[in-house]
């Protein structure tokens, strides 16, 4: 049994409402059924509990689908994974690399050329300049983008520009993958070769952590699943039998 | 090694720390991403960033001639006295008063990817520092017109510049975590920094307060702007002046510190 390189030990997060107006915000989720239930913390605050008590642990090599309905905390999971919120109770254990791969456009410069882009968002995901030079003739290679990768990126249009940051988000090698459901809602516009490329990169991580709506790439791509629901772990174990409890309670 | 994020009750100085640490390892992406800040604004304009340094070289122009008649001060003697006075002030207040923006304004990197929140921080002030050196160059255009020669006192505008920066550093981490918080705090700031612009002799001799110049001891302000001023005019600052900014910079300091220990942790949460 190999020392497990994602585990989360009792971890819990809730989000302080500051607006004005909080109270009558209450009111009008209160009756909301799926998503995170809403409190009051110890001053009085409003805050929405998005994830209670959530505890599992990932081996090398698993494939985790985090399945639930909109607001179940899924997007909020990754993000506690990623490091990116802290929990406010319980500890989130890493071996290796998180690679997080929400949003593959941020950081893009509109006014920059496409090789400045590609090293700028290669500094944003940690790779050295060494490295970003090892991989820009691969990167610059797969966009097909040629000459144009001189020109600003403002002068792309939207699919080469899809193209360009779906391929330096998938040059290196992840670790522990996190992957929102983006980048397979947009199947129908990629091409058959950034099928084949996000394949062979889902494989080469170590882990997988994928938030999708859709059951057939979870069934295809994971062997475990998570179901949340409000927040809560409703079952945790092998990707069929999540499914199947799902989609019973569904109905 | 294992990185391991505990609950909001463990491990706050040693998290904070690593923070600093790793945030200052990225400078090529704090660089970078500074950089970029000046050049979106002034891209595809004739000058570029040298704008920055026009618009400024023109304000100092007026207002130098037009304070030197109403001061009555020979122009010689006031022009390169404002002129470095407007370009501290210009650092210190444009600091100050965007500092509120400095992790608001970065809601959707600090959402989307986890980096140090000190990155967010070397870069806000990182792209003040380049500004201050746009606006550096009137500086020399004044020395030459003028011909004054500052002597090797001006090398201590070296340590006197350093120590202003930090103190931007550690404001800016501050009250940028404020603001993010408090959504006011920037409001309330700036317009302390247009009184404060008027308190702080800039625009006038510190000599004009005659007996009262306690009112200007007191004010932090005038011994930030000195210690940079007075040696680039070929003084030197006084002890008194070194003293006050040293006391400022431990109080600054221990207020970043005290924030981004406790609360670091909620930025993400707050933004």
């Amino acid at each position: 049994m190999s020392k497990p390189v994602l585990g989360l030990d009792h971890v819990s997060v809730s989000f302080p409402v500051y607006h004005g107006g909080s109270r009558s915000l209450k009111k009008s989720l209160l009756s909301r059924g799926s998503a995170g239930r809403i409190a009051r913390d110890a001053d009085d605050r409003i805050t929405i509990d998005a994830l209670r008590d959530v505890s599992f642990s990932l081996d090398s090599g698993d494939r985790l689908a985090l399945i639930g309905s909109n607001g179940a905390g899924k997007t909020t999971l990754l993000r506690v994974m990623a490091g990116i919120y802290e929990p406010m109770a319980g500890a989130v254990t890493v071996h290796g690399r998180i690679s997080p791969m929400f949003d593959i456009g941020l950081g893009i410069d509109g006014d920059l050329s496409g090789y400045d882009n590609i090293r700028l968002r290669g500094l944003l995901l940690g790779l050295s300049s060494s490295e970003i030079d090892r991989l820009l003739p691969d990167i610059a290679e797969f966009t097909e983008l040629g000459d144009y990768l001189d020109m600003p990126v403002r002068t792309y249009s939207s699919g080469m520009t899809l193209r360009l940051t779906f391929a330096v988000a998938t040059c290196f090698e992840p670790e522990i993958l996190l992957m929102d459901e983006w980048i397979l809602a947009g199947d129908a516009h990629f091409m058959d070769k950034a099928q084949t490329r996000i394949d062979s990169f889902v494989q080469k991580a170590s882990a997988l952590v994928l938030a999708s709506h859709n059951l057939d790439v979870c069934r295809r791509w994971c062997n475990k699943g998570l179901w949340l629901q409000r927040g809560e772990v409703r079952s945790f174990g092998e990707i069929a039998s999540v499914i199947e409890s799902y989609q019973a309670a569904a109905i | 090694m294992p990185m391991i994020a505990r609950g909001q009750k463990h491990g706050h100085l040693r998290l904070a720390i690593q923070d600093v640490i790793d945030g200052a390892a990225l400078w090529r992406l704090w660089g970078k991403l500074g950089w970029n800040d000046i050049l979106q604004r002034y891209r595809r304009s004739l000058l570029g960033p040298l704008w920055l340094t026009a618009s400024m070289a023109i304000m100092v122009l007026a207002l130098g001639v037009v304070y030197a008649k109403i001061l009555k001060i020979a122009l010689h003697d006031f022009m390169p006295f404002l002129c470095v006075g407007l370009l501290i002030w210009g650092l210190v207040s444009s600091v100050l008063t965007e500092a509120g923006s400095l992790f608001t304004g970065a809601e959707s990197y600090i959402k989307q990817i986890r980096l140090p929140y000190s990155v967010y921080v070397y870069r806000f002030i990182w792209a003040k520092v380049i500004i201050f050196a746009h606006n550096f160059v009137i500086y020399f255009g004044i020395v030459v017109y003028f011909q004054m020669w500052p002597g090797f006192i001006v090398l201590s505008t070296i340590p006197g510049f350093l120590l202003v920066t930090l103190n931007g550093l550690f404001t800016s981490l501050y009250l940028g975590m404020i603001s993010a918080r408090f959504r006011d705090v920037p409001q309330i700031v700036a317009s302390v920094v247009q009184i404060v612009f008027f308190l702080t002799p800039i625009m006038w001799k510190p000599e004009l307060l005659g007996g009262h110049s306690v009112l200007m001891t007191l004010n932090p302000f005038y011994h930030l702007v000195e210690v940079v001023r007075a040696p680039l005019l070929g003084q030197e600052p006084s002890a008194i002046n070194y003293i006050a900014v040293i006391l400022v910079t431990g109080a600054n300091f221990l207020l970043a510190a005290a924030f981004f220990v406790r609360f670091r942790a909620r930025i993400s949460y707050w933004v």
